[in-house]
């Protein structure tokens, strides 16, 4: 058994157990969800409806958005609070995809998206033509939001700019960003965005089977980028990103461009995030501005704490914890769930400032007294 | 002999009524009289009699005129006198005395002739240019001016003679200067267009437009022409200039907010390195404190009473206090125990924000609630063509008290002395005995005051709603940022910086594309100076 595992491990090149066990846990869900949605009949205790798959398929989008993030703010101390913005680019390079191909079934009948009928648009706009093609949209859905924070990287890294001068820069960076996208005359449906999508590939996006394809397409993704982390984490690269969110400053006097490192850490976040939002649109339905308004970039960083900074299964815990408390919350007390998030955040900070995955170590710290012993998730503060 | 006394009458009422400024009973019943009298007269007479009234500024006199051109007048005549009765929907009063009567017949309807409504349409337009009411006169002016109608040109012309005062007299200037324009002779209009240009008259631009353009009756002459040319000239400029001020006030008004929402972003994060999400909740409190304090009033004293005006100078030191206490409360529990990890502050602060806003939409609803503003901030202060709003002014003046205050506060007081010590090293200044732990909860809670003061002037020009903070927020750090984390100075040059060019680009790139290109300036000045505009100095690498 021990060495099946490990020559599992080996064969991923992971050095961790819980990596390993998280993996296998997900493609475990990657099989078994869809196929209870298959094989069970509906009203049998092991059908998985359509509705439920979609729902996790939005959370393990955002688990990669979460994962994103981390790579980012725990591995690299850099607090984004624009990854919203990446997340909703990508969704919109897809969304325009899609929109597309609903073809004249739109409510206007014609060849146009409906908000441009009704915006009075007399023939596609020339940027709108691509995305005729799948494969150009799934491209897109990476390198806009990777250009974007390449752009954006090289003016606020170059000058330095970092900590909360930077958290605050991104947070203006998506307002802007979100003030452009609700402009009608903007191209992009303004504040209605898109929705009514109704194919996908060719398939039909409202049936089953395309659910259950969306799903494993989430979890693949998922497992792609956590595996990604999990590897970077023990290359050179990956030291010297966490010696960045340590201390710059010693990283750059020992001869390393700190600039470029960050540059490209964000680059690569930005397109993942891109990716997951791609994901996140034909599940969700619907692509609007207000996925980028600066209070979901806030909510991505909350999910992170929650789960643990700087730890690889923390974001995804805190990513599908926080939106199950949501969704929860959200029926259960209509009234005051708002609050009950806000508390739950306040005390996560106060008393426990590793996050869930930190907090049985925190646990073991305090039983174990007599010993300085801190977690050794713990990361230096920024 | 009639006209003579009539002159008489008219002239006292006339008088009395510009020395009362006011309809006084005196006066109102010998207006009534006056007009019982006109009616009852007929033909030729009667139509003296009408147009020496158009020289009559009475109110009363205005509305019984126009009330007699809808049929409102009445003859009744009884066994031995005619009766003249006013008709107030089914009621009857007596016009002379104003006494309510029951006629026991049906009285009968003395409608105007066409001829004579006209005559009466015209003594309406008329009584207004001498109303009591400057503004009315000025008003009146200038419509009968715009209309070019060449019937009331000789009117405005006797009564340009007789204004006394200073904008009367220019409002009928222009109104005659504009009317000619279209009536007067070759010469007049020459002249018209000569002074409308020194006037630089906005309204009389596209007067002069019509009057030379060739397609007239008249053909213009090339004087006509040259001096149009040179009018639009001067009234262009004089365009440009107005704007100018307008948006340079525009722009100080938007900067004073910025400046009031941010002074206290300053202090918390800025002096003490913690990043409040919540400070737009602070805001929000201040609003809601002014809301209550405006319903308070008007449930003790009523909203006509006098003393209901005085509610907002009652609200703006109980809004700071209000937030000031929230604050110190939030410092206490959650702050103090952040100040080692600042981004981490954010994400409590963050919750806060999200649990006040829930639970102001729980308390006052989801919808905006209303703030009145009281009667002695609404309306505008009028110099020459550029108009601003007194709450405006308002608030720019209240900004330039808290600015000038809080810098004394901080470099004149032992307070201050001892938060700057403390927000340089707080290490080092504990050490040598001040209390740490009570300057930071004292300067919190007064940076979350000045967030509640900023909320209860916003009141007044803005919204009130559960999310009235969020509108600011992100502003307000970038107005931080700009300035440089920690400098107060820096604060206010930049908030008055980002106010003057947002103000200053939306008249040319819409609101929504000025603000986005404010915030991409912001960026790149952020590349030539990644500090700000005064980088906070220090000897540890990391800071």
């Amino acid at each position: 058994m021990e060495s099946v595992l490990s020559r599992i491990r080996g064969w991923l090149l992971l050095k961790d157990n819980s990596d390993l066990g998280f993996l296998a846990l997900l493609f475990g869900v990657m099989i078994a969800l869809p196929l209870g949605n298959a094989l069970f009949p509906d009203g049998s205790a092991l059908h998985v409806s359509s509705f439920t798959l979609g729902v996790w398929g939005k959370y393990l989008c955002y688990a990669i958005l979460a994962i994103s993030l981390n790579m980012l703010w725990g591995y690299t101390g850099l607090l984004c609070l624009g990854q919203c913005l990446f997340f909703a680019l990508g969704g919109y390079a897809f969304g325009m995809y899609l929109m597309l191909m609903i073809g004249e079934l739109g409510s206007y009948g014609s060849k146009l998206p409906d908000f441009m009928v009704f915006l009075g648009y007399e023939k596609l706009p020339a940027h709108w033509k691509p995305f005729y093609s799948p494969t150009f949209a799934i491209l897109a859905a990476a390198w806009v939001p990777g250009l974007v924070a390449l752009i954006f990287g090289i003016l606020a890294f170059r000058s330095r700019i970092k900590g909360v001068y930077f958290a605050i820069l991104t947070q203006a960076l998506t307002y802007a960003a979100a003030l452009l996208f609700f402009r009608n005359d903007f191209t992009f449906g303004g504040n209605n965005g898109f929705t009514d999508f109704r194919f996908i590939l060719g398939a039909d996006i409202r049936i089953d089977s395309t659910s259950r394809w969306l799903f494993i397409a989430s979890c693949l993704l998922l497992f792609a980028v956590y595996w990604l982390v999990a590897q970077m984490l023990e290359t050179k690269f990956g030291k010297i990103q966490q010696a960045i969110r340590d201390s710059e400053n010693r990283v750059r006097f020992s001869g390393y461009s700190t600039t470029h490192f960050k540059v490209f850490i964000f680059v690569v976040s930005a397109m993942i995030a891109g990716l997951a939002g791609a994901l996140y649109v034909p599940q969700a339905g619907i692509i609007n501005p207000s996925e980028m308004w600066p209070a979901k970039g806030l909510d991505i960083v909350v999910w992170v704490a929650v789960g643990g900074r700087g730890t690889k299964l923390g974001p995804v815990i805190g990513a599908i914890l926080v939106n199950l408390l949501k969704s929860w919350a959200t029926r259960a007390y209509p009234e005051s769930w708002l609050i009950i998030l806000g508390m739950v955040f306040v005390l996560v900070v106060l008393f426990m400032p590793n996050g869930i995955v930190g907090l049985w170590a925190q646990i073991k710290a305090r039983w174990s007294k007599g010993r300085l012993s801190k977690p050794e998730t713990t990361v230096a503060s920024t | 002999m009639l006209s003579k006394t009539l002159g008489a009458y008219i002239l006292r009422i006339l008088l009395s009524s510009l020395l009362t400024l006011g309809t006084s009973l005196g006066d109102e019943k010998e207006a009534r009289r006056l007009l019982v009298e006109i009616v009852l007269r007929e033909g030729a007479e009667r139509a003296a009699a009408l147009e020496a009234l158009g020289d009559e500024g009475d109110p009363v006199i205005a509305s019984m005129v126009e009330a007699w051109r809808g049929g409102q007048i009445l003859r009744y005549r009884t066994d031995n006198a005619t009766i003249i009765l006013f008709k107030d929907g089914e009621a009857f009063s007596n016009l002379l005395t104003g006494e309510a009567v029951v006629p026991a017949t049906e009285p009968k309807i003395d409608r105007p002739s066409r001829k004579l409504r006209k005559t009466l349409k015209r003594i309406v337009d008329l009584i207004d240019l001498s109303s009591p009411d400057f503004d009315k006169r000025i008003e009146a002016a200038l419509k009968l001016g715009l209309s070019q109608n060449p019937q009331y040109l000789p009117d405005l012309k006797a009564r340009a003679k007789r204004q006394e005062d200073s904008n009367t007299q220019r409002a009928f200037d222009e109104a005659v200067a504009i009317s000619e324009l279209a009536n007067g002779s070759i010469e007049d209009r020459l002249a018209a267009i000569r002074t409308l240009g020194s006037m630089k008259s906005f309204r009389a631009r596209d007067y002069i437009e019509r009057c030379i353009s060739t397609d007239g009756d008249t053909k213009p002459t090339d004087e006509m022409v040259t001096a149009a040319k040179r009018a639009f000239a001067e009234i262009d400029s004089h365009q440009k200039m107005v704007d100018f001020i307008g948006t340079l006030f525009r722009g100080l008004s938007l900067g004073s907010v910025l400046l009031l929402v941010s002074y206290g972003l300053a202090i918390t994060f800025g002096q003490m390195g913690v990043i409040n999400m919540a400070h737009g909740e602070f805001i929000a409190i201040g609003g809601y404190t002014t809301y209550i304090v405006q319903n308070k009033f008007a449930s003790a004293f009523g909203e006509g009473s006098s003393v209901y005006g005085y509610y907002f100078i009652t609200a703006i030191p109980l809004a700071f206090m209000v937030s000031a206490i929230v604050g110190a409360i939030m410092e206490k529990g959650l702050i103090q125990f952040l100040y080692k990890r600042p981004l981490e502050s954010l994400l409590a602060t963050w919750g806060i924000s999200m649990v006040l806003q829930q639970v102001f939409r729980l308390y006052f609803g989801a919808a905006n609630v209303s703030v009145s503003s009281p009667q002695w901030l609404a309306g505008s202060l009028q110099v020459g063509d550029v108009s601003m709003s007194y709450s405006r002014v308002a608030l720019i003046v209240c900004v330039a008290f808290v600015v000038i205050g809080t810098y004394l506060l901080l470099s004149k007081t032992s307070w201050g002395l001892h938060v700057r010590a403390t927000m340089q090293n707080r290490q080092m200044a504990s050490s040598l005995g001040v209390p740490s732990g009570r300057v930071n909860m004292i300067t919190f809670a007064f940076g979350s005051g000045l967030a509640g003061l900023a909320g209860a002037f916003l009141s007044q020009i803005g919204n009130v709603g559960p999310s009235m903070g969020q509108t600011y927020i992100v502003d307000s750090f970038m107005v931080v940022v700009v300035g440089g984390v920690g400098n107060l100075l820096g604060a206010t040059l930049s908030s008055l910086g980002i106010g003057m060019v947002d103000q200053g680009l939306q008249p040319i790139l819409g609101p929504v594309m000025g603000k986005i290109s404010v915030l991409f300036m912001i960026i790149l000045f952020l590349q030539i100076k990644p500090g700000g505009l005064f980088p906070a100095r220090s000897r540890s690498l990391d800071d």
